[in-house]
Order: C-alpha cells, then sequence, then structure tokens
C-alpha cells in the first residue's frame, strides 16, 4: 500500500468533479419535493440524460450542444412522470418507480451504437493567473464551465427560495397544496413546472457522468447515483446549503474509495466500492430522527374536489 | 372539457380491467417502436406473445415459461404484501442475491457429500440469505424512521458488489481452471435443483411459486394479519385505531418479501443458472415490482401477471435471435406495461365526466 501516491491537490480537484453530478440531480429533486412531489425516477432521467447528452455531443462534436440536449431529454422524460402524478392522479412512488426502470431500458436502447465510442472533450475554463496560484489554483481554477454552473444552480436555488415570490409560492404548494388552492394558485402547473426543472437537472448530471467524469457511454452506468441523490435531499432536510455539504461528502467518498483502489489498500475492491453506498444508508440512519423539515403535502395526490 | 369525479368506491370493473388495456395500449405502442427500430410490428408482436406459446417450438419454451415465470411470481408476491400496506421493499434484486448466495454457500459447503439433507438447508439458507438482508431497512425503519425505499435499495448495490467478490473469491471454483464463477451445481446431484418432472420446467421453485400464492390469498382473505395490512394501506388512521401494530407489520412485511425473494435466488442459482458468477441476477427483483402491480397486487393477478411477464422474457430473446431485435427494447417494452396500467388506473379511482365545470 502505498498512500503517498494519493495527490491531495489532485484528490481534492477529483471529488469537485464526482460531486457534481450528485449536485445538479440532488438540487432538481430538492425543488422537485419542495412543491411537494416525491419522483423516485432521478435514475431514470439521469441515465437518460446521460445517453441523449452523449448522442448529440458526439454527432454534433460540441459538448455543450450534448449538455442541453440532456436537460431537453431529462424534462422530456419527466414529463411523463409529471402526466402520471398529476392528471393521472397516480400513486408517486409507484410512478416514480416505472420512470426508474423505463428509463434505464430507454437509455439501453439508445446507446446500443454508442458503446465505445468517445464524446468529444469539453474544455476547461481559462482563469489565467489565477490556475497558477500555489494549491488553490490547480483546485478551484482547473474545471469545466459546468461544474460552475452547478455551484451557481445551487446558490440561485438557494436564493429563489429563499427571497423571491416564485419561490414562497412553490414553498407554499408543497407544504398545504389545499390552501394554495384556495389562495388561487395553480398546484398542478406549479407542479409540473418544479418536476421539469428536476428532470432537467438529472439530465445534466447524468450527462456530466458520461461526457466529463468517465468519460463514455455504458449501460446503467450512473450505478444508483440518482438514488444517492434522494438520499442526499433527505440528507439536506432540503436546504440548499446542506446539499452542497452532502455532495462533497459523497464526492469525496467516492473519490476517496477509487484513490484507495489505486494506491492498493489491502481491501479488496468489492468492498471499497461498497463503501458509498453503506455511507448513505448510515447517514439516512443517522438523519432520519428528523423529519420536521420535509415538506408536509409531500407524496400526497392533489386533487382539486376532495 | 373533461372533469375528474373521484368514485365513492374503486370501481371492480376497471380494476379487472385495467391491467388488460394496458397490456393492449403497451402492444400498440410497442409495436410502434419496433417499427421505428425498422422491424415489421405485427411479426415482433406475433413472435413475443405467440411464438413461445403456440409456435413450432413451443415444446421448448413452454417450460421457460414456469423457469421464468416463478422467481417473478415468488417475488412479486412477497413485494405486494408490502405495496398493500404501503411499504416499498425496492430492494428485491439484493434479496434476490443474498438468497442465492446463502443457499449456494450451504451447499458448496456440503461439497462433495452425497446426502438427501443437502438441499433442504440450501433452500433454509436462501431463505434466511434474503431474509436477513430485507430485515436491514425493517430494523432501521422501526429502530429509527429511515425511509425502507432508499435503504432496501442502496443495499441491492451492497449484494452485488458482494456477489462480485464472491464469485471471484471466497466460491470461486478451485477446479474451474481460474475462471470466475463457483461450482456448478447442476453437476453436484444433491444440491441440483432438477425439474421434478424431467423437461417440464417444473422444478422446487416453481412448487414454492404456487404455495406462496396460496399463502398470499388465504392470508389476505382469512386472516387477521391480512386485515391489518390491508387497512394499513387504505386508510392508516383506522389501522392505528383498530390496534394495528405497525411495528410488526413492517417486520413482517419485508420478512416475508425477502425470504420470498431469498428463496427465489436460490432455485434459480442451484437450477436453471447452476453457478454463482458475476452476473447470475437478471433484474427480476425489479420486474417482480411490474408484476406486483399488473397483478393489482391480488395474489391470483400476480400469477398471471408473472405468467405474462415470463411471455415477454423468452418472445423476447426469440424476437432478438430472429429479428435481431435489441435486449434493451424489451425492457422499455416491460417498462411502458407500467405506464400504462398506472395511467389507466385513473378510471378505476375516478369517473370522467364530461361538460362544463359548474359553479360550486
Amino acid at each position: 500500500m502505498d498512500l503517498s501516491a494519493i495527490n491531495p491537490i489532485l484528490f481534492v480537484a477529483g471529488f469537485l468533479v464526482a460531486a457534481t453530478p450528485l449536485i445538479f440531480a440532488a438540487i432538481g429533486e430538492l425543488v422537485v419535493e419542495k412543491s411537494g412531489v416525491l419522483n423516485l425516477g432521478v435514475e431514470g432521467m439521469m441515465i437518460t440524460g446521460a445517453i441523449c447528452g452523449f448522442a448529440v455531443a458526439v454527432e454534433t462534436g460540441s459538448p455543450l450542444l450534448g449538455f442541453a440536449a440532456a436537460a431537453a431529454g431529462g424534462a422530456l422524460l419527466s414529463l411523463l412522470f409529471a402526466f402520471l402524478t398529476q392528471i393521472a392522479l397516480a400513486n408517486q412512488v409507484a410512478s416514480g418507480l416505472a420512470l426508474t426502470l423505463f428509463g434505464l431500458g430507454l437509455s439501453a436502447l439508445l446507446g446500443q451504437s454508442y458503446v465505445g465510442v468517445k464524446p468529444p472533450r469539453l474544455g476547461d475554463i481559462d482563469f489565467g493567473p489565477l490556475a497558477d496560484i500555489p494549491v488553490i489554483g490547480p483546485i478551484v481554477f482547473t474545471h469545466d464551465v459546468i461544474l460552475y454552473l452547478g455551484l451557481a444552480l445551487v446558490a440561485a436555488t438557494w436564493a429563489v427560495l429563499k427571497f423571491t415570490r416564485a419561490g414562497l409560492v412553490l414553498r407554499a404548494v408543497g407544504e398545504s397544496h389545499d390552501a394554495a388552492h384556495a389562495l388561487g394558485y395553480h398546484v398542478k402547473r406549479i407542479r409540473t413546472f418544479a418536476i421539469m426543472f428536476g428532470g432537467a437537472c438529472a439530465g445534466v448530471g447524468g450527462a456530466y457522468i458520461s461526457l466529463i467524469r468517465v468519460p463514455q457511454w455504458t449501460e446503467g452506468m450512473t450505478a444508483g447515483i440518482g438514488w444517492i441523490a434522494l438520499a442526499l435531499v433527505v440528507f439536506a432536510s432540503w436546504k440548499p446549503g446542506r446539499l452542497l455539504l452532502g455532495a462533497y461528502l459523497f464526492g469525496g467518498i467516492t473519490q476517496l474509495q477509487l484513490n484507495l483502489q489505486g494506491a492498493g489498500v489491502a481491501i479488496p475492491v468489492e468492498y471499497l466500492a461498497m463503501s458509498p453506498y453503506l455511507i448513505t444508508i448510515i447517514v439516512l440512519v443517522i438523519l432520519s430522527a428528523d423529519k420536521s423539515a420535509a415538506p408536509a403535502s409531500l407524496g400526497r395526490t392533489f386533487h382539486a374536489s376532495q | 372539457m373533461i372533469r375528474l369525479e373521484k368514485r365513492p368506491q374503486p370501481s371492480r370493473a376497471f380494476s379487472l380491467a385495467t391491467p388488460l388495456l394496458a397490456v393492449l395500449a403497451t402492444m400498440v405502442f410497442g409495436g410502434l417502436m419496433f417499427a421505428l427500430l425498422g422491424k415489421d410490428p405485427v411479426t415482433s408482436i406475433i413472435t413475443i406473445f405467440w411464438q413461445p406459446l403456440f409456435g413450432e417450438f413451443a415444446f421448448y419454451y413452454r417450460p421457460q415459461l414456469l423457469i421464468k415465470g416463478a422467481p417473478l411470481v415468488l417475488i412479486a408476491i412477497g413485494l405486494s404484501l408490502g405495496f398493500k400496506a404501503g411499504i416499498w421493499n425496492i430492494g428485491a434484486e439484493g434479496q434476490y442475491i443474498m438468497g442465492a448466495l446463502f443457499g449456494a454457500g450451504v451447499g458448496l459447503a456440503f461439497y462433495p457429500l452425497d446426502s438427501f439433507i443437502v438441499f433442504p438447508l440450501m433452500v433454509l439458507g436462501g431463505a434466511f440469505g434474503g431474509w436477513i438482508w430485507a430485515m436491514i431497512p425493517a430494523m432501521l425503519k422501526v429502530k429509527f424512521g429511515t425511509n425502507e425505499i432508499l435503504v432496501s435499495l442502496m443495499l441491492v448495490y451492497v449484494a452485488e458488489q458482494f456477489l462480485a467478490s464472491m464469485s471471484l473469491g471466497l466460491m470461486k471454483n478451485p477446479e474451474g481452471f481460474g475462471f470466475p464463477g463457483s461450482r456448478n451445481l447442476q453437476q453436484y446431484e444433491s444440491a441440483f435443483n432438477a425439474d421434478l418432472i424431467e423437461g417440464s420446467g417444473m422444478h422446487w421453485g416453481v412448487v414454492a411459486a404456487l404455495i406462496a400464492v396460496i399463502f398470499a390469498y388465504v392470508l389476505l382473505t382469512k386472516h387477521r394479519l391480512g386485515f391489518a395490512i390491508r387497512v394499513t394501506g387504505e386508510a392508516p388512521r383506522a389501522a392505528r385505531f383498530s390496534g394495528v401494530n405497525p411495528t410488526r407489520l413492517v417486520l413482517f412485511c419485508l420478512g416475508t418479501s425477502g425470504l420470498l425473494a431469498g428463496l427465489a435466488g436460490l432455485f434459480e442459482v442451484a437450477g436453471p443458472a447452476g453457478q454463482v458468477t458475476i452476473d447470475f441476477n437478471v433484474g427480476y427483483g425489479f420486474t417482480a415490482i411490474i408484476v406486483a402491480f399488473l397483478g393489482r397486487l391480488h395474489p391470483i393477478g400476480i400469477l398471471l401477471a408473472g405468467g405474462l411477464m415470463a411471455l415477454t422474457y423468452i418472445g423476447g430473446d426469440i424476437a432478438q435471435s430472429q429479428l435481431g431485435l435489441p435486449a434493451a427494447a424489451i425492457q422499455v417494452f416491460q417498462g411502458m406495461l407500467l405506464f400504462f396500467l398506472l395511467a389507466f388506473d385513473l378510471l378505476t379511482n375516478y369517473r370522467l365526466r364530461f361538460g362544463r365545470t359548474e359553479v360550486a
């Protein structure tokens, strides 16, 4: 075992990258859950975004177009969920599971001809002299634009939820859909927009895995990150700031176990690979005592005449 | 303008009709998807639904129906008990793997002992493996209120890593020339879950699935516990007042579904699969979720739905080899089925009213 092989600066820079798919998927789901909807289809939307983004990036040669397509693909798939839960008034848990099962199949179907293809690279932003600052430079100023977009999205979500009227309405719908309806807000419309936002974010998160983090396409490559994102929202008590913290914690663990695998630690690879999932469970257990932060209408179906 | 009006009672007729409507809609849209993939839709549908049952080689495919259907029914019966009560075990795939590992582990430990006792012990091992894996989310839920959906799902990934570790390490065949995977249990007579009637596909897993169907039917219609399950799902508050113990219910529902999934895994690994290998699991644990809903969470319905889903697996394989239909297309097809089912379920609980909305 040779722990000195792990470069701390590269490690930190690496876990910022590892955390980004989680940040996108989780911030999207946070908004969805704030509107009172539980969408368990994150994994399905992520993997669909991963292949949509990958395919479009390969065909057009532009990674940024790929990310746009991933957002569109994720949002489109989430519309199916919106239709089931908002119009057909189906159970949200079952509909979310359906979305995940469907998304996994659909992505495998779309991705058949892209196995083994190399996607175009999205270059890092050139910060000029900033990147030369010792330690901080290589960690903070050597990333692609999407990573910074993720951070901006978290900040924007926090600000919108806390300070704007739109954020207040969204939270009102999530806390009590009946009261929001009585005040004249269009509960279903607001929720549908929230669901689509969640889908778009999950799509971008998925594409970040297939275009930047890995970068290639393999079936089922999201490997449960969508589910970890769901856990992360609970972990964060539905607060964007804590969500960021949690995403870095999980990103750090993922990166650490990969580095340990590389360094040849005396723990079998399989047991290291289990660790992010086991730690998710442990964190869920520690935090499950406090559910007071959950939106009060979370998971309940809204029908105006009830 | 279409309005929805909640029915005072779910419609029995639509409750029975929605699965059929969903299957029809899936055939139509699935056919459309096959057409987009450049395959003749009608031929594809016939290949999937007709060939395995009545085609030229049906004698070969019909036993497959039992082999593929048994694990689906076994797992789905367990899941349906929890789903009815609002207890969501979606980690059956993990429990299936752990059942297979525990069961096969018992068998491999006894190798090469020749005794009638080996197989029953393996069955116990399989049941225990699935049960204990499901007890993790169950205990965490009752002790700490942890969400069982996320925990059971996370444990699927843990179980998959465990499976990889076992088939490359502890359970690897010492005479396997270094190839991954365990000894083939099909060649170890005392452990082999053989067809009870040669070539019929009827192995112990099929028997267990049928027993599970009967057990669930009796439980839900005649037993107090079944009543508790139904009340909890339909009116949780009323359940509390009527003295239902939610802790026991969680332990029972998750435990039973884990146990049945574990059994399914054992019967598979000791029979049709034969070996513990890295990719021995094929997603029955997830497909069983579709089976449970398609069967309306009713034991008899699940039996039929399991048969139908097994048909799409076998038909999908045929379509893959004969028409070059991609395997993923069948996965999409199965996913569609659940979508349409959930969508059409609207008609069970609501009445469509046409005309203008009157002002109250």
